[in-house]
């Protein structure tokens, strides 16, 4: 929990505000509609009771300032006044060379900003906009738009775990809530739900600082962890490039017995 | 039946080498189209009858057709964005036989007479972005991408772009901004991109799967190609069937296959003692089909009689365990994050829609919610410049009318309980007092 709060992301926009939830196909299980719905009334005051109210009575801060007309425009870097990292420069021009217009580059750069400096940092964006001769403030928009940007300071391994629909409805939000406990008050991992990464034939699954793993079952959610803290790579016996494309076997044999083993695991039990 | 053109041999260890892809016959459709001229391969294409593999289903020989001729700066692009839910076909080409789509853009480019070419694959999507850059690589060393492919004449630069994670950017024009540096906010069409896309030139975008077949088209000929599948859905498609299957996977099938065979015959079916409830044919977009529906031919126009559509090619598998609610509920969070806002009703919609289902969850709905639900649905469709609010009022709207009975009994439970907690928690304040 203490991870989600400070993330801080607007609760319209974030799908990290539903950790707090029972899994889909939860409320099947846990006994009557009845207690899933007294624990679900009682998930939602909780959510509203995390986000305070300001003076003004909205939840979002200074929706009501005015414009502040005596600040300057917004501004090109100086070269001169900001320190580009020399490897960072380097990427940025050669992400620009690539396009027709060099404004194409503002996702390329603003990933490698985040790879040098761990978030999308004002300094982060700063940079990438003084090499890019655009305004901070163009990118941050872009930034925002974007889920792989941080936006606030994240750990370095960053774990998604997909819950979108095919994953779910195989116990990801489950898997969800087992990492996020695993990891718990560990900063060095950034355990976010996201949505579908297209990997639906090994769910319930997770990318792993970019490496597809799955399907991971809840056992094996420490060794996973234990995998990321010595510095291994995650559960190798698991990820993607390790799995022979499609079952090969059931597109031969149709109507066939099921040969692929992991079916014994499969679905919520 | 199970047919095998895209995924012959897909699983060859180094198949994403430019050495083995070579040594199994690939590039010869790339040689052989760049003799023709570009007119001929453009009616190899038309003679195919392929419909775009993305979603929409649009001809893609006809889209070619419709860009605008002349020596202009033109661009391809090739939506390698694959974020609908369900859908996991395009990484596995990409992953498996990156040369495949590399040769597919070199045809495409030549049949439009494009001089740009960039495959935008979604961030997530790293290590596949990473092998499709090496095979880049491969490529222009080869000669195959860059100044004068070959000697024909042709000049094709091809960038490998990755995005940032944003499932609008798989909506043609948000994926156009987006590569243009901006937030992904789709544009009104008209202008469709063939006429103006990318930088304000005619662009021609299309899916991953469909840039892979074009070799295939050139190598059988396009009328060999079209006695594949049915009369208005021609080829072969890969189908991804993940939810409550045995088997989950890619599969490639001809199209008009029996959907029960893809689901039961390939994929296994549901997990033992379980019955599918419902099952989405083409990703979450598209609207819900039930058990009933099982028997039909997996075509574009077959599924979209029914009411529903192929999209994607995702077949998502529900089974009776599941309550819809849940799979309702999912999807409107899914399609209320992802909107991008830029228009009223999908922005406002998707946020209602959660909401209302949310209400239902927890014993607050009144039974008008569902007929204000499916207004609100039915007033999202066709208000947007993009489909993004479409796709979630589609299946939401299907849902509420194929499972009110449930929905309506899942909603007197939950007030049912809201109550008792309601009198229960009131009865301890008495006793508190």
């Amino acid at each position: 929990m203490s991870l989600l709060g400070r993330r801080n992301r607007t609760p319209a926009k974030s799908t990290d505000a539903t950790p707090a939830q029972p899994a889909a196909g939860h409320n099947a299980s846990a006994g009557t509609p009845a207690q899933a719905a007294a624990v679900s009334i009682e998930r939602r005051r909780l959510q509203h009771a995390r986000i305070p109210r300001y003076a003004h009575g909205s939840r979002v801060p200074g929706w009501d300032d005015a414009v502040d007309l005596t600040k300057d425009p917004a501004e090109l870097p100086d070269p001169a006044q900001v320190d580009v990292p020399r490897a960072l420069r380097l990427e940025i021009e050669a992400a620009m060379a690539q396009y027709p217009d060099s404004r194409s580059a503002a996702l390329p750069a603003l990933a490698a900003a985040q790879r040098h400096h761990g978030w999308c940092s004002p300094e982060a964006i700063e940079q990438a906009a003084c090499v890019m001769r655009l305004t901070p403030g163009y990118l941050t928009a872009v930034a925002t738009f974007y889920d792989m940007f941080e936006m606030h300071p994240a750990g370095k391994h960053a774990i998604y775990v997909c819950t979108n629909i095919s994953c779910s409805l195989c116990g990801a939000d489950d898997l969800h809530a087992a990492i996020s406990h695993a990891v718990d008050g560990d900063a060095d991992f950034n355990v976010r739900s996201f949505e579908c990464l297209g990997a639906c034939d090994i769910a319930p699954m997770a990318s792993v600082n970019g490496i597809y793993v799955g399907p991971i079952s809840l056992d094996e959610v420490d060794a996973l962890v234990d995998d990321l803290r010595e510095g291994r790579s995650p559960l190798p016996a698991k990820q993607l490039n390790r799995r022979p494309s499609t079952d090969a076997g059931a597109n031969d044999y149709p109507g066939g017995t099921p040969t692929d083993q992991r079916s014994e695991k499969r679905g919520p039990s | 039946m199970s047919a095998s053109l895209l995924f012959k041999g897909i699983d060859e260890p180094g198949l994403n080498t430019l050495k083995v892809y070579e040594s199994r016959g690939g590039y010869a459709s790339m040689h052989r189209a760049l003799r023709m001229p570009a007119e001929a391969v453009l009616d190899e294409l038309l003679a195919s009858g392929i419909r775009g593999r993305g979603g929409a289903g649009f001809a893609m020989g006809k889209k070619v057709s419709f860009l605008p001729k002349g020596s202009i700066d033109k661009y391809l692009v090739c939506n390698a964005d694959e974020s609908e839910p369900g859908t996991f076909k395009d990484r596995e080409l990409m992953q498996k036989s990156p040369h495949m789509l590399i040769e597919g853009i070199v045809i495409a480019a030549h049949a439009g007479q494009l001089n740009h070419s960039f495959i935008y694959i979604r961030g997530e999507y790293s290590e596949q972005a990473t092998i499709l850059e090496a095979a880049v690589a491969e490529a222009y060393a080869a000669g195959y991408l860059g100044d004068n492919i070959l000697g024909s004449g042709l000049t094709l630069p091809l960038v490998v772009h990755r995005g940032a994670g944003a499932y609008i950017c798989g909506e043609e024009t948000g994926l156009l901004d987006s590569l243009e540096g901006k937030r992904g906010n789709p544009r009104l069409k008209p202008p469709f991109p063939a006429i103006q896309g990318l930088y304000q030139g005619p662009t021609l975008i299309n899916n991953v799967e469909t840039l892979c077949t074009v070799p295939h088209i050139i190598a059988m000929g396009g009328d060999e190609y079209a006695k594949l599948g049915v009369e208005t859905s021609t080829g072969t498609k890969l189908v991804s069937v993940s939810g409550h299957v045995q088997r989950p996977g890619n599969y490639e099938i001809e199209l008009g296959t029996p959907s029960r065979e893809i689901i039961y015959g390939l994929a296994g079916g549901p997990p033992e003692g379980r019955e599918v409830k419902l099952w989405f044919p083409g990703g979450s977009s598209s609207p819900v089909l039930t058990a009933a529906e099982l028997d039909l031919p997996y075509d574009f126009n077959t599924l979209a009689k029914a009411g529903s559509m192929l999209g994607s090619g995702a077949i998502i598998v529900v089974d009776d365990s599941t309550p819809v609610l849940d799979v309702a509920l999912k999807l409107a969070k899914f399609y209320r994050h992802e909107s991008c806002g830029k228009c009223t009703p999908c922005r406002e919609g998707t946020n209602w829609t959660v909401k209302m289902l949310e209400r239902i969850d927890d014993g607050s709905a009144t039974p008008m919610d569902l007929d204000i639900m499916a207004s609100v649905q039915d007033q999202i469709i066709g208000n947007c410049l993009c489909v993004l609010g479409d796709a979630m009022a589609m299946p939401i709207g299907s849902m509420i009318k194929r499972f009110r009975g449930e929905f309506e009994a899942h909603m007197e439970a939950a007030q049912l309980a809201s109550s008792a907690a309601g009198s229960s928690s009131a009865l301890a304040a008495q006793g508190a007092l």
